[in-house]
């Protein structure tokens, strides 16, 4: 079982890929088609900007995309999630790949932002299989000032509160994001990352 | 809820964790990547590495200590001391920290943390920022100087840099403002005149410079006690509290703190 971590070149890949080992996935780090074709899952990993990830990772859209409709799991982290649904604010209006319907805005200016730190996990979907062995109320680091706003109710798998409340995981089928970092999250970050590898496994 | 976060800061000096006060009879304390690792496993929300030799010299063995702690713990870390360009953060990024502290290397070069918030975007650049106050008589002004009462009397806050050795002449308000406008996406802040004291933080200057940003503030230097820890996140709305020797000798655990925090009502993760 292989994973590919798309590399978009932008930001620090080093913690996801040590963080998926560490619960015993064999990783890689690559921007080359056949070897994201080749993996059994995919990674979509992201610190950043929008508009310059999306840039960046436009090349790869189309492979990325087929793949998924093809059936491979796929999992986004922050900036990750965000360049899978329709499209984004952050900077300008831009267009992302639209595997979950809905746009990414702003945190409201009501609290600090970026919402930096431990925050909290409400449950909408517990049965969901990234949330196996995760309590409900668990607390996870997030880095982030837009979230996306998911139109399809369906979609959410948890909520979490700053100033707002907007979901913190989404999944559709095999497809899974996360709006904070799972590999900063401590323990209960690497049991989301390991469920995510028993999932490609099972 | 957002958590109010608690953060052992290690002073690493020559790749080893030094301990000592304000600079004074720094003693070994051990290998950073061992330490990190036991305050990861026993509650700790980040860990803050300082660089406090920062010479060039050094870049290596402190980027072999980015390397190994990436690989060993699993919450964000940040690493300061001696930053003075995008190279210099792109190295450290690169090797695995979460986030970067820049002080003497921002008043050096505000552009610093504009061109390189724009590069790796503002959540992984933190602006750290020493503090020590400058009283006034009476009821006296001082023109472009934010000027407030205090507990010790009426003052306002210079900016120090060179690990506090030069005053620059800077309200540190109005500096804070200007490194959230260049993109800085948190702040720490540090006083001379509360460091190594372990009489509380700077509860005046954090409570208005909460006020006053828009991004979280991370209270660092004075914690004795961990009320000292509870009023810096209640009455100075610090987001995060740094603290290094009331951890380093033992006196109090993270867990410690955060348990004493829970029980006053702050929301932390335990």
């Amino acid at each position: 079982m292989k994973m590919a971590i798309i590399d978009y070149g932008l930001g620090n890949l080093r913690s996801i890929k040590r963080g998926l080992e560490a619960v015993r996935a064999e990783v890689f780090i690559t921007h080359e088609r056949e070897r994201i074709t080749d993996a059994d899952a995919i990674v979509l990993p992201g610190v950043g900007a929008f508009e310059e990830a999306a840039k960046n990772l436009e090349p790869l859209s189309e492979t990325i995309l087929d793949q998924i409709w093809a059936g491979k799991p796929l999992l986004g982290v922050c900036l990750g999630l965000q360049l899978l649904f329709t499209t984004s604010t952050e900077g300008g209006l831009h267009k992302g790949l639209d595997v979950f319907k809905g746009q990414v805005i702003q945190l409201p200016p009501t609290v600090k932002v970026p919402h930096i730190g431990w925050n909290s996990l409400k449950f909408v979907k517990p049965d969901d299989p990234l949330l196996e062995n995760i309590p409900d109320g668990t607390y996870v680091y997030f880095v982030h000032s837009y979230y996306g706003d998911a139109e399809d109710s369906g979609d959410v798998v948890s909520k979490t509160f700053h100033g707002i409340e907007f979901s913190s995981v989404v999944s559709k089928s095999h497809v899974f994001a996360t709006q904070f970092h799972p590999e900063r999250s401590g323990e209960i970050g690497l049991q989301i990352l390991k469920n995510f590898v028993e999932y490609v496994t099972s | 809820m957002l958590a109010k976060r608690v953060i052992p800061c290690l002073d690493m000096m020559n790749g080893r964790v030094v301990k000592g006060i304000g600079f004074k009879n720094l003693r070994d304390a051990g290998d950073p990547v061992e330490l990190a690792s036991h305050y990861y496993k026993h509650g700790a929300d980040e860990i803050v590495f300082l660089d406090v030799t920062a010479s060039y010299e050094n870049r290596d063995i402190l980027i072999d200590v980015v390397e190994r702690t990436a690989d060993s713990i699993f919450i964000p870390f940040t690493v300061g001391g001696g930053i003075r360009s995008t190279e210099d953060i792109r190295r450290i990024l690169c090797s695995g920290a979460d986030k970067i502290t820049i002080n003497t290397g921002a008043v050096k070069d505000p552009d610093l943390i504009q061109k390189s918030a724009r590069v790796f975007g503002s959540q992984c650049i933190v602006s750290s920022i020493d503090i020590k106050r400058v009283y006034v008589r009476g009821k006296s002004e001082v023109s472009d100087k934010t000027v407030l009462d205090t507990p010790q009397g009426r003052c306002w806050w210079d900016v120090y840099i060179y690990g506090g050795r030069t005053q620059t002449n800077i309200d540190a308000l109005n500096w804070a403002e200007r490194v959230v406008q260049l993109g800085a996406g948190e702040i720490v802040v540090s006083s001379l005149d509360f460091d190594g004291t372990k009489q509380g933080y700077d509860l005046v200057f954090l409570r208005e410079l909460s006020e006053r940003v828009p991004v979280p503030i991370i209270a660092s230097s004075g914690a004795g006690t961990p009320e000292h820890i509870l009023k810096a996140l209640t009455i100075g709305k610090a987001d995060a509290a740094l603290a290094a020797s009331i951890f380093h000798y033992g006196t109090y655990t993270v867990m410690e703190i955060k348990e004493y925090l829970a029980r006053n009502g702050v929301p932390v993760r335990l």
